[in-house]
């Protein structure tokens, strides 16, 4: 090596644009001698504040540059939302009809007419025999058949009770049962009214028998709309996703290109790095929040009833329990694909056992009380409580308190985990 | 061992042992480094380099033994050990997604430099490593000669007395390699003790000291003339080398084509 040096001196002075490559380094700060240790500090604090800046000035730059990263908080909910608010729709109206009509007189026409104007059903079509309703439904061309039996005009007339059929295809389960539901409701309005014709006809006298009426009153949302009860759900379920992924991503993805091998010999403590790196992910995490927020009351215009500022201080309490999530999934996670994979199993149980979509009161006892251990079940009560309702801290302090313990619990669960010695 | 106030070593090794489960990466070593040596620690892949770096820097707690850094404990006072330590990995950790001037910036926040010390320092190591022109760069566009040099510099910033290097020149052209060592060299010159691990003998030769390490034993401690001098037949630090995984493992390390037969066949 020694030998070959001068040899190569040439394309050493070429590498190194005919400059001495090094020196003197430090120039200024000389060294004393070989064999004099240099001072250095003994003791130290605790929390180093401008370890902790660099690394959260080193973070922002990274997220800045990551285009993904950067477009997350806002694509998500936009694209989310949109589906969720348009596409998914729990209302069933309009289902496809075919009529059987047996008996064509102006009774069966006038009771035809009754589903035809409710909005529930639409009349596609009238059909000859039986087989053709199975036909149509097993093309999937009508979801509900109508067959009005030969009798029926006799039998009102005569005060009997008749006896139309209604067939429902129970393949989706939630068209099914509005179906049925509305078509009970649909046919005894008609049969009432038609009586009540009947009568008039025979004496010119209406039948006035008492009865019981319940009169109802829906509160908080007076149509009923589902998109009402899932959009505000969202913007929990948005912020939730988007924190977690980014964070986790963020420290999974120091193991996996290496440089944590470099951070763990510096001085740095972990707790100042997991800080560190995690305040952009706040920032970024809050930003979608209050992006979907402002979709949910703006474009669907979905106003919060309650306090906004109350909404969004628990919405910042929730943005770091998500964040704990995202840590806890790094530290078990050793590459990005692992973390997507921790992901799905945090993500999934939190749409279905959290009350996103499916009501926790419909769920076996024992199914809703995994919901418990799921932090956003207890935020989308909180942001329900305080968009729909417009509920304050009276209500939502039990929730808010959980939410607070969950996030110290993981917190710690993942601080812990996340120690700087390998062994 | 040394005399309190300043000790002569940079490096002390006692019976150092390191055991994961029934393994022994690190088995009973003993050494010592002066101050201002390029210290060539050689071995075969497997043989318990990196776990003994990893021992050095206090990222692992040793099963037993101890080893002292500028005449500190590295489990007793591992932040002060690793104040005074610069560590350059296999992989160059780099961001790469941040500037050269963005990567010396972060690691000297993260060594607790001030601006004013930062900025000359900075200004001497992008000339050391001649990036001048190169400090708006993204890391990840440098070739990997500049990148070793940046990392090295990054591993410099805090003004180290023990530089740790764990195979820098692999995967680097020879003219990068040479303009590394030149930089080494001129390192040890200021008084700063350099480990090195390598596969390059050429590298090795031109080291103060060299161990070999083989299945977490220092077989040798010694010069490369020295041990050259001692293995007879010996023409340079390879067959030195060779010649003591050949004696360790009893078997004669040569290629094993010829029974390879299936090349030679014509396929019917």
């Amino acid at each position: 090596m020694r030998r070959n040096r001068e040899r190569s001196a040439d394309r050493i002075q070429k590498e190194t644009d005919g400059r001495n490559p090094v020196w003197p380094l430090f120039s200024g700060i000389h060294r004393a001698g070989r064999f004099l240790p240099s001072p250095k500090p003994a003791k130290r604090s605790l929390l180093s504040w401008k370890r902790f800046a660099a690394i959260v000035k080193k973070e922002f730059i990274q997220v800045k540059r990551d285009r993904i990263s950067m477009a997350m908080p806002f694509m998500m909910p936009i694209v989310m939302m949109f589906l969720f608010g348009y596409a998914v729709n729990t209302e069933v109206d309009q289902v496809p009809t075919a009529v059987l009509d047996l008996n064509r007189t102006a009774e069966s026409r006038a009771f035809i007419e009754h589903f035809a104007a409710s909005g529930y059903f639409r009349i596609d079509g009238f059909v000859q025999n039986e087989q053709e309703i199975k036909t149509a439904v097993d093309a999937d061309v009508i979801k509900v058949g109508l067959i009005i039996p030969p009798d029926f005009d006799r039998k009102i007339q005569r005060g009997e009770t008749a006896a139309p059929q209604l067939i429902v295809d129970g393949t989706d389960p939630t068209t099914a049962r509005t179906a049925f539901n509305s078509g009970m409701l649909v046919s005894e309005m008609a049969t009432r009214q038609l009586l009540d014709e009947r009568l008039k006809q025979l004496g010119g006298i209406s039948l006035k028998a008492p009865s019981v009426r319940v009169t109802t009153k829906v509160w908080f949302n007076p149509e009923m709309e589902s998109v009402r009860f899932t959009i505000p759900a969202l913007v929990g379920l948005i912020l939730q996703n988007v924190t977690l992924m980014l964070t986790a991503f963020a420290l999974v993805r120091e193991k996996e290109r290496g440089t944590i091998e470099q951070l763990i010999v510096t001085p740095i403590r972990s707790f100042e790095l997991i800080v560190g790196k995690l305040i952009p992910y706040i920032a970024i995490g809050y930003m979608g929040f209050l992006f979907a927020l402002s979709i949910c009351m703006f474009w669907f215009s979905i106003p919060v009833a309650g306090s906004l500022p109350l909404l969004l201080t628990v919405g910042f309490l929730f943005v770091l329990c998500s964040l704990a999530m995202g840590m806890l999934i790094s530290t078990f996670a050793g590459t990005q694909l692992q973390a997507m994979m921790g992901m799905v199993f945090i993500l999934l149980p939190s749409i279905l056992l959290s009350g996103f979509i499916f009501p926790r009161e419909a769920m076996p006892p024992l199914i809703a009380a995994l919901g418990n251990f799921i932090p956003l079940t207890y935020f989308l009560e909180i942001l329900r409580g305080i968009v729909l309702k417009g509920v304050g801290m009276p209500f939502i302090w039990k929730n808010t308190l959980m939410l607070g313990g969950f996030t110290l619990l993981i917190l710690s669960a993942a601080m812990l985990r996340f120690r700087k010695r390998l062994d | 061992m040394h005399d309190g106030q300043a000790p002569f070593y940079a490096i002390e090794v006692e019976h150092l042992t390191k055991k994961f489960g029934a393994f022994t990466a690190v088995n009973d070593i003993s050494f010592q480094i002066p101050k201002g040596c390029i210290f060539g620690f050689l071995g075969p892949n497997g043989s318990g380099k990196s776990t003994t770096i990893r021992l050095l820097c206090g990222v692992l707690q040793p099963t037993s033994g101890y080893a002292r850094i500028m005449g500190r404990d590295v489990v007793k006072d591992t932040e002060t050990v690793r104040h005074s330590l610069g560590y350059m990995s296999q992989r160059f950790s780099l961001y790469e997604d941040l500037t050269v001037e963005e990567n010396l910036n972060f690691y000297a926040g993260v060594y607790g430099l001030s601006k004013a010390v930062r900025e000359s320092r900075k200004q001497d190591l992008i000339r050391m490593a001649n990036l001048e022109g190169k400090e708006k760069k993204l890391a990840g566009t440098l070739s990997g000669g500049w990148k070793q040099r940046l990392a090295l510099g990054c591993a410099l910033i805090h003004k180290p007395d023990l530089l740790i290097l764990d195979e820098p020149t692999a995967g680097v052209d020879p003219v990068s390699r040479r303009v590394f060592w030149e930089i080494i060299h001129a390192l040890a010159r200021q008084g700063i003790t350099i480990l090195v691990t390598t596969h390059y003998m050429d590298e090795a030769e031109s080291c103060d000291i060299v161990s070999f390490i083989l299945d977490g034993r220092i077989m040798d401690h010694d010069t490369p003339q020295n041990l050259i001098a001692a293995e007879a037949g010996a023409r340079n630090l390879e067959d030195v080398f060779i010649r003591r995984v050949e004696r360790a493992t009893g078997h004669a390390v040569s290629g094993t084509f010829q029974e390879m037969r299936f090349i030679h066949e014509t396929e019917s």
